[in-house]
C-alpha cells in the first residue's frame, strides 16, 4: 500500500503540473483526469474506498465530462493554443510560482512543526461506516447540500436561458 | 490485510499541500477563464485529499463525509462557473479574465 501511495502521488503531481502548463484545453483536461484518478488511488491506499469510488464517479467522471462538453461548445482551435502559449511567458509564471512556493513552504513547515498525526489506522473506513456517519450526525449537512445543488441548478438554468442579446444563440 | 502498512498521514498531507500550491500558481498565472476553473478544481480536490488523509489518520469516517460535501460544492461551483464561461464566450472575443474585468465598458 505504501508503494501504491508513492507511485500514485508522483503521478498526481506530475499530471497536475502538465495539466496546468498545457496550452491545449483538451490536453489539460485529460491530464487532469489522470491526476484525479491518481488521487483516487491515493484514497484507496489511505483506506478510504468510499471516497475513492466517489472521486472516480463524480470528479473524474461527471465534473470532467462537464468540462469536456464546454470545451466542445467553445471549440478551441490552433489560434487559441497559440494565444495560450503567448500568454504563458516565463515571466507570467514567475510571480505566481514564487508566491505559491512561499505558501507551500509555510504549509510544509507547519506540518513539520505540528504534532505528528496518529499512526494511520490499519483498518480501512468502509462505505458502511461512512454512510452511517453521513446520514447520522451529518444529516443536516446532507439537506443543506441538496439545497445547494438545487440553487446551483436554478442558477445554471438562469444563466443558460436564451435571451435576445449576448445569450447563447 | 494491507501489505507494507498504510502510508504515514503526514506524507498524504504534504501531497495535498503540493497539489494545492500547483493549483494556486495556475490560478494566478493563467488568464483563460476555463483554465482558472480547472485550477480551482485542483485546489478543491487537494483540500478534499487533506480531509480524507486526516480522517484516515484518526480512523474516523468524518474526513470522507467532509470530502463528500466538498465534492457537492465543487459540482455546483463548476456547473455555475461553466455556464458563466459559456455566456462570457458569446460576449467576449476571447476568454480573457482581463477582458471580463472590463465588462461594464
Amino acid at each position: 500500500m505504501t508503494a501504491l501511495f508513492y507511485a500514485a502521488a508522483g503521478i498526481a503531481v506530475a499530471a497536475t503540473a502538465l495539466a496546468i502548463t498545457s496550452p491545449q484545453a483538451v490536453h489539460a483536461l485529460l491530464y487532469l483526469v489522470v491526476s484525479l484518478l491518481a488521487v483516487a488511488a491515493v484514497f484507496v491506499s489511505l483506506g478510504a474506498p468510499f471516497a475513492a469510488a466517489v472521486q472516480v464517479i463524480v470528479y473524474a467522471g461527471a465534473i470532467m465530462v462537464l468540462f469536456v462538453f464546454v470545451v466542445i461548445l467553445l471549440n478551441p482551435g490552433r489560434d487559441d493554443a497559440a494565444r495560450e502559449r503567448r500568454w504563458q511567458s516565463g515571466l507570467a509564471w514567475l510571480g505566481p510560482a514564487l508566491l505559491a512556493l512561499v505558501l507551500g513552504v509555510e504549509v510544509l513547515f507547519a506540518l513539520a512543526a505540528g504534532p505528528e498525526p496518529a499512526a494511520a489506522a490499519a483498518a480501512a473506513v468502509g462505505p458502511r461506516e461512512t454512510a452511517s456517519t453521513l446520514l447520522g450526525p451529518y444529516l443536516l449537512g446532507v439537506e443543506i447540500a441538496s439545497l445547494l445543488l438545487l440553487s446551483g441548478m436554478l442558477g445554471t438554468l438562469h444563466l443558460g436561458r436564451r435571451t435576445g442579446r449576448g445569450g447563447p444563440a | 490485510m494491507i501489505p507494507g502498512g498504510p502510508p504515514p498521514a503526514s506524507h498524504a498531507l504534504v501531497l495535498a499541500a503540493l497539489l494545492f500550491v500547483l493549483g494556486l500558481s495556475a490560478l494566478l498565472a493563467r488568464r483563460n477563464l476555463l483554465f482558472m476553473l480547472l485550477a480551482i478544481e485542483i485546489m478543491l480536490n487537494a483540500a478534499g485529499l487533506a480531509f480524507v488523509a486526516a480522517g484516515a489518520a484518526h480512523g474516523q469516517a468524518d474526513g470522507q463525509v467532509m470530502f463528500f460535501f466538498i465534492l457537492t460544492m465543487a459540482g455546483v461551483e463548476v456547473a455555475v462557473g461553466l455556464a458563466l464561461v459559456l455566456r462570457l464566450s458569446r460576449a467576449l472575443p476571447e476568454l480573457d479574465a482581463d477582458q471580463a474585468a472590463r465588462l461594464k465598458d
